[in-house]
């Protein structure tokens, strides 16, 4: 199956599901990249370019779902998460209101634009903002049903999508997606992998690796960090006594907290949390970032093996 | 204006600055200054333009007002009250705990409050989102803002003049509460926006000078005359004084966020009262 960017099935599926007229899209001069030019060659009437001004954008957003609209308001991640933090923060959370902050080129697989464009702070900031539900999907299918619940979904939303291709996890004919609640991609009960976006991918290529060595892991597609699936963690804790926490997202404040959070107030068990540590990116290609970084599948089965010996 | 008109909107602007001063003063806490400055503005808005339900606040075919300068909830509060959207007697409640009068103005406690605002330069923006709402609708209704001088040192301001402009929404009005202070001083002194009408003439919009934002009927007159303009949306640059209808606190910054004590209470109130009294006779 031919891999797709988490961003391009974004734009599909607003296409997708925007015969609801209550759907209206912003960009901020980077609708082709976004994708949400998608929409826009289906419902041009429906789609504003904001222009280089993203505060402005989470506003106007924040105006449209006063009136009634489902807004999307789309940019780069770093852009998004946090220049227009604080718009989103008291304009869109404090009054609750209906805008769906779809971010794109998160993380260290934007590549070569390097550190200034790698948002890798992002679930970790908009997870502190109350109100806020907070989507990371893994794949195309995953996408879809994201912005599908995204768009029932009464309140603001920050849905944090990818630049790079990747391969399908799901069976787009055998799917479910619930807001918060997380998906066993693969059942073991050594050790569990909890990922999150395109590191559900590499976290099933590492559980390859892993079985190769005796390790039979579990791997969790955590596609909701707030509100973090407590039940699933738990059970995973209870069943297989270590937890890894993978992430292309700091160590601080993204997935790995909430799930230590999740964990350390209801079964306490020994966490790994792998993602950047606490670092800034690097120009390069995805492949040759994921390496650097420690992110791909040898990376995550090597640092989990070493992680058991000292268990 | 008719005189009688004119008379009620005196004596209903003098009623909301005595409700400003009480808010404040049993608050121990607020922003008096720029609050007494926009008064007039807002009294014309909703006494005599906008089109509002107080037994439908969220009426979809309204007229829509955005606080930018968030701070000076205590006029927007009295306005709405003495409209009907609220209580009179909830208004001494402001800033207190369990109030659901924060200190800054909340859409999702308050009923009549369009926008939650606080966070200056954010709230003209989304007065922009809800005008650019009102043309994919196709709807009539118009939309109101006031921005406080200081505010326009913001740059989100200037975001949101380029796409009030771009989008020509010509359904949207909106304030400078231009009263030269600031709550470090004159404006100049900290960061000096000046020129302010040709800043936003050079973004594309209509402009009109209010020579004094405290005259009832001038105000009226630039709103009126807003309506005509197609295809631009107006910035209606009001000279006003901050403080304004309380002698000691007249053009003096120190009253932007700062509460009376007993005395200076008895005293503004005396003095609003004197007036009120003298509109009365």
């Amino acid at each position: 199956m031919a891999k797709v960017a988490t961003r391009e099935a974004y734009g599909k599926a607003l296409a997708q599901y925007g015969a609801d007229e209550r759907i209206i899209v912003l960009d901020a001069d980077l609708s082709k990249s976004t994708k949400t030019d998608t929409f826009r060659q289906v419902y041009p009437e429906r789609h504003f370019n904001m222009g280089i001004a993203e505060g402005n954008l989470m506003c106007v957003a924040a105006g449209l779902a006063s009136t009634g609209k489902v807004v999307f308001a789309s940019t780069f991640a770093i852009f998004a998460s946090e220049r227009a933090c604080e718009q989103i923060r008291n304009s869109i959370c404090y009054p609750k209101l209906n805008v769906k902050v779809a971010a794109t080129h998160a993380g260290l697989t934007v590549g070569e634009d390097g550190a200034s464009h790698q948002c890798v702070e992002d679930l970790g900031v908009m997870r502190s903002l109350p109100n806020m539900v907070v989507l990371s999907p893994c794949d195309e299918i995953e996408t879809n049903r994201a912005i599908k619940a995204a768009i029932e979904h009464d309140g603001p939303v920050y849905i944090r999508l990818g630049r790079l291709a990747v391969e399908a996890v799901h069976d787009p004919d055998n799917f479910e997606f619930e807001i918060g609640k997380g998906i066993e991609v693969r059942e073991g009960n050594d050790v569990t992998l909890v990922a999150t976006g395109l590191m559900v991918q590499e976290s099933l290529a590492a559980a390859k690796i892993l079985e190769e060595n005796g390790i039979n892991a579990r791997v969790i597609d955590m596609h909701t960090i707030k509100p973090v699936d407590k039940d699933i963690l738990v059970k995973a804790a209870k069943e297989t006594g270590f937890v890894v926490t993978v992430e292309e997202h700091n160590i601080v404040g993204g997935l790995g907290s909430a799930v230590c959070e999740a964990l350390s107030e209801n079964y306490p068990c020994r966490v790994l949390r792998i993602g950047v540590e606490d670092k800034f990116g690097k120009s390069g290609t995805p492949a040759a970032l994921l390496e650097k970084y420690g992110l791909n599948a040898e990376a995550i089965a090597k640092k989990t093996m070493e992680a058991m010996k000292k268990k | 204006m008719d005189k009688q008109k004119a008379l009620e909107l005196k004596k209903t602007a003098t009623r909301i600055r005595k409700h400003i001063i009480e808010q404040v003063f049993s608050a121990k806490s607020g922003h008096p200054g720029g609050s007494l400055s926009c008064t007039d503005i807002l009294t014309v808005l909703y006494f005599d333009e906008m089109r509002v339900n107080p037994k439908d606040p969220r009426w979809a075919d309204r007229d829509r007002f955005v606080l930018s300068k968030g701070h000076c909830a205590p006029a927007l509060y009295a306005t709405i009250a003495l409209k009907g959207f609220l209580p009179e007697e909830d208004l001494k409640t402001f800033r207190k705990i369990d109030s659901y009068l924060e200190g800054h103005p909340s859409m999702s406690y308050v009923p009549g409050v369009d926008m939650s605002t606080g966070s200056l330069g954010q709230g003209i923006s989304t007065a922009v989102g809800m005008a650019l709402a009102g043309k994919i609708d196709n709807k009539d209704y118009r939309v109101y803002s006031i921005l406080g001088d200081g505010e326009l040192q913001e740059g989100q301001v200037w975001e949101a003049a380029m796409a009030a402009a771009h989008y020509k929404l010509d359904n949207l009005t909106a304030f400078v509460d231009y009263n030269g202070l600031q709550i470090d001083g004159n404006i100049t002194d900290v960061m000096n926006p000046e020129p302010i009408a040709d800043k936003f003439k050079a973004f594309g919009w209509n402009v009109i000078v209010v020579e004094d934002g405290h005259d009832h009927a001038e105000i009226k007159a630039a709103i009126e005359k807003a309506k005509t303009v197609k295809g631009q949306p107006t910035m209606c640059v009001c000279h006003c004084i901050k403080g304004k209808g309380v002698s000691f606190m007249e053009n003096d910054y120190s009253w932007h966020g700062t509460a009376p004590n007993q005395e200076q209470r008895d005293k503004a109130i005396a003095e609003l009262d004197e007036y009120l009294a003298g509109l009365e006779a």
